[in-house]
């Protein structure tokens, strides 16, 4: 039966290399686009993050002090971050109140942190403890991300005082307070380190050459796909079906017509993309485990489309519409993952994301980490590939 | 018992509510040419799906060369081959390559399937176009390329279906001649038609079908003889033809005839054996014949007759 499947696979081919709409839609297109995209879209996608804090510690405590010298000293210590010690409030609320003027040489801050007297005396005692950020409205990033640091601070002195009540409940010897600043200097004993986060966001460039890449891969695979149909168009498909050849070779050389396409496509795309653009694929061998995988699953999802559509034309306009919903769904075109909400989650849904998902993965980790998205996608194309076998056997057994 | 090439029967297929296909069977020997005719939506495409493999059948019986056919039964194709009535070539490929990669699916390579490849595009005449595109073939050469690739395998049983339509005259005649040439050489065909003077010329025995079903089977003559065809004989005259109208009832092989103004009309009973005879008696009785004008019963009367209908309409 291989014999057969790769003669009917080798006259398909030889025909999609003839009529080049392979070529177009498999290459030409999608690296065209990601060209322009990546001109385009590259000086948003590369933002850095950079904030500049002040704070006022008008308490000097040993709250107060840990607060200055060990989380914002430390977070000064990054080459994105400045913090500078004020002595003034006012002189604080100067330099984040100034108007943002792009053209302006003045100085200013994105947020001002400010430690009221009284605060380390707050801290040990029942009372309520106040540490005030001053946001500036221009940076809402950054002076989110001050609030974010003040939260986390207030945080840690909640657990310092269970931990100080909790001593003292047990007959702990010593002063509560100093239990409770003993407790908040301790370091976390477990940390959120985004080190490796950073790393597994793909930068413009490589993000929308592999977006148009797994785009148009759904549209390469018809070709392969949709060839029983384009038979039955031409005529072809009785003479097919009246040659001593099972029926499963046919559908069999289809798909590895579509499966070849696919192959070829991907591989000129992350060629081209490295070596005229500048994209990073990450390791060649986990790329190529998640190029192969999505291939398998572009061709179990448009093979349904294929094997229920009446016409060739029919399966064509079907095949588009899901492979544009796919596409922005899965987040081709934008990182829908980073929206958040329900559209985040409801990307998993499709191959897109998943290949994506396993692009990022393999940018901050190793080969093994792709293996997620790799099984996803090898499952999408099983289930899929199943029920568009099914259907184009029923099909052709009428 | 020899074995028959085809051997069919009770073929049935329903689609849906309608019945498309009812106890249709026949068979066809090696060397024989059988002709399926009968109009437009008959159930002859139908027939020939289910006898091809094509179709599953919802009643019947299918047997090449002794194997029984389904649409899974790869020992019963390999001996037969399709030409389908529209026309089934790649037009991107040249028409070798199409040769080419048919023969494959029928476990043919190397050089022989390229000395067959040659042969064949002989037979059809497109030697000298082996290496072109078939997209910039003529209609008539791509219907002549159709068929070569249905007998590139030199099959037992060679199916045609409507292999002439829309075919210009020229080309009409050489898939005809093709055909006739087939047979000569002992392939069985299976050759279904509209066109009656097709049917009349190359097969050897007709299945009449209409609405599914097989109204009347038999070579043209039993055919004709089933229901009671006659010649029309048609005699110009001059002078009065009342006493030779007399004459010729009382002829052996005149069924029937009647005298009209300057002509007489007869029904005849093998009209070129008795011809001599008419010409005679009437001659006799005093009338004189300025001309003859004999029409034979052919396969559109005898639809005509068991269907009541023409098989254009």
């Amino acid at each position: 039966m291989m014999r057969t499947t790769w003669i009917i696979a080798r006259k398909d081919l030889r025909q999609r290399i003839r009529d080049r709409s392979a070529l177009i839609v498999g290459i030409l297109a999608p690296l065209g686009l990601a060209a322009i995209f990546s001109f385009v879209f590259n000086p948003i996608s590369e933002f850095e993050f950079s904030a500049d804090y002040v704070v006022v510690d008008e308490d000097g405590g040993p709250a107060a002090r840990l607060f200055v010298d060990q989380v914002l000293g430390g977070l000064a210590a990054s080459d994105d971050i400045t913090v500078e010690e004020l002595d003034t409030v006012d002189a604080a609320r100067a330099l984040v109140d100034v108007e943002l003027d792009p053209f302006s040489d003045m100085e200013t801050a994105d947020a001002a942190f400010v430690i009221p007297a009284g605060f380390s005396s707050a801290v040990a005692s029942p009372d309520e403890a106040r540490l005030e950020v001053l946001a500036s409205r221009g940076s809402s990033t950054a002076a989110g991300v001050a609030v974010a640091i003040a939260e986390q601070f207030a945080g840690e002195i909640q657990t310092a005082r269970v931990a100080a009540a909790t001593a003292e409940v047990l007959g702990a010897e010593g002063d509560r307070a100093d239990t409770g600043f003993r407790a908040l200097a301790i370091p976390s004993l477990a940390s959120v380190v985004d080190a490796e986060a950073t790393s597994k966001i793909l930068d413009g460039t490589t993000f929308y050459a592999a977006g148009l890449a797994i785009f148009f891969l759904f549209f390469t695979v018809q070709f392969g796909v949709n060839g029983l149909l384009e038979e039955r168009h031409a005529g072809t498909l009785p003479r097919l079906l009246a040659a001593p050849i099972p029926q499963a070779a046919i559908i069999g050389g289809k798909a590895i017509t579509a499966f070849v396409l696919g192959v070829v496509s991907m591989v000129v795309l992350v060629a081209a993309s490295t070596l005229m653009f500048g994209a990073e694929w990450g390791n060649p061998i986990g790329v190529f485990l998640l190029i192969l995988a999505g291939i398998f699953s572009a061709i179990g999802i448009m093979g349904i489309v294929g094997a229920f559509a009446k016409t060739a034309e029919q399966a064509g306009l079907f095949s588009s519409i899901i492979a544009v919903v796919l596409g922005f769904l899965g987040g081709t075109f934008f990182p829908i993952g980073q929206a958040g909400g329900i559209l985040s989650q409801l990307r998993f849904i499709t191959p897109h994301a998943w290949f994506m998902q396993g692009l990022g993965d393999l940018a901050g980790g190793n080969v093994a980490d792709v293996l997620p998205a790799v099984v996803a996608l090898v499952v999408f194309g099983l289930v899929c590939g199943a029920a568009s076998f099914y259907g184009v056997r029923k099909g052709l057994s009428r | 018992m020899t074995q028959r090439t085809l051997e069919c029967s009770g073929l049935r297929k329903v689609f849906d509510d309608l019945v498309a296909v009812d106890d249709v069977g026949f068979h066809i020997d090696a060397g024989e040419t059988y002709g399926l005719l009968g109009p437009n939506g008959a159930g002859k495409t139908t027939s020939i799906s289910m006898i091809s493999g094509l179709l599953m059948r919802d009643g019947g019986t299918v047997t090449v060369g002794g194997r029984e056919m389904t649409t899974t039964s790869t020992d019963a194709k390999a001996l037969l081959g399709l030409v389908p009535q529209d026309i089934a070539v790649y037009p991107d490929l040249t028409a070798r390559e199409n040769l080419t990669f048919f023969g494959r699916l029928y476990d043919m390579d190397g050089k022989t399937l390229k000395a067959r490849a040659d042969e064949v595009l002989e037979i059809i005449g497109l030697s000298d176009r082996a290496d072109d595109r078939t997209e910039d073939f003529s209609g008539g050469m791509k219907r002549r390329l159709n068929i070569g690739i249905g007998l590139l395998h030199k099959p037992a049983l060679l199916i045609l279906d409507e292999p002439t339509v829309g075919v210009d005259p020229q080309s009409r005649n050489a898939i005809l001649e093709s055909v006739e040439h087939l047979s000569r050489e002992g392939m069985a065909v299976l050759y279904t038609t509209h066109y009656m003077e097709e049917a009349e010329r190359l097969c050897d025995r007709v299945g009449i079908i209409d609405h599914g079903q097989i109204k009347a089977e038999g070579t043209r003559r039993e055919l004709v003889q089933m229901v009671g065809q006659h010649d029309r004989v048609r005699l110009e005259t001059t002078g009065s033809v009342d006493a030779a109208v007399a004459a010729l009832d009382a002829l052996d092989g005149v069924a029937k005839s009647d005298g009209g103004d300057g002509s007489i009309e007869l029904l005849v009973i093998e009209a070129g054996e008795h011809l001599t005879e008419i010409l005679s008696v009437v001659t006799e009785s005093g009338v004189a014949v300025s001309g003859v004008d004999i029409d034979e019963p052919n396969l559109e009367s005898v639809f005509l007759h068991l269907t009541g209908r023409a098989l254009r309409d």
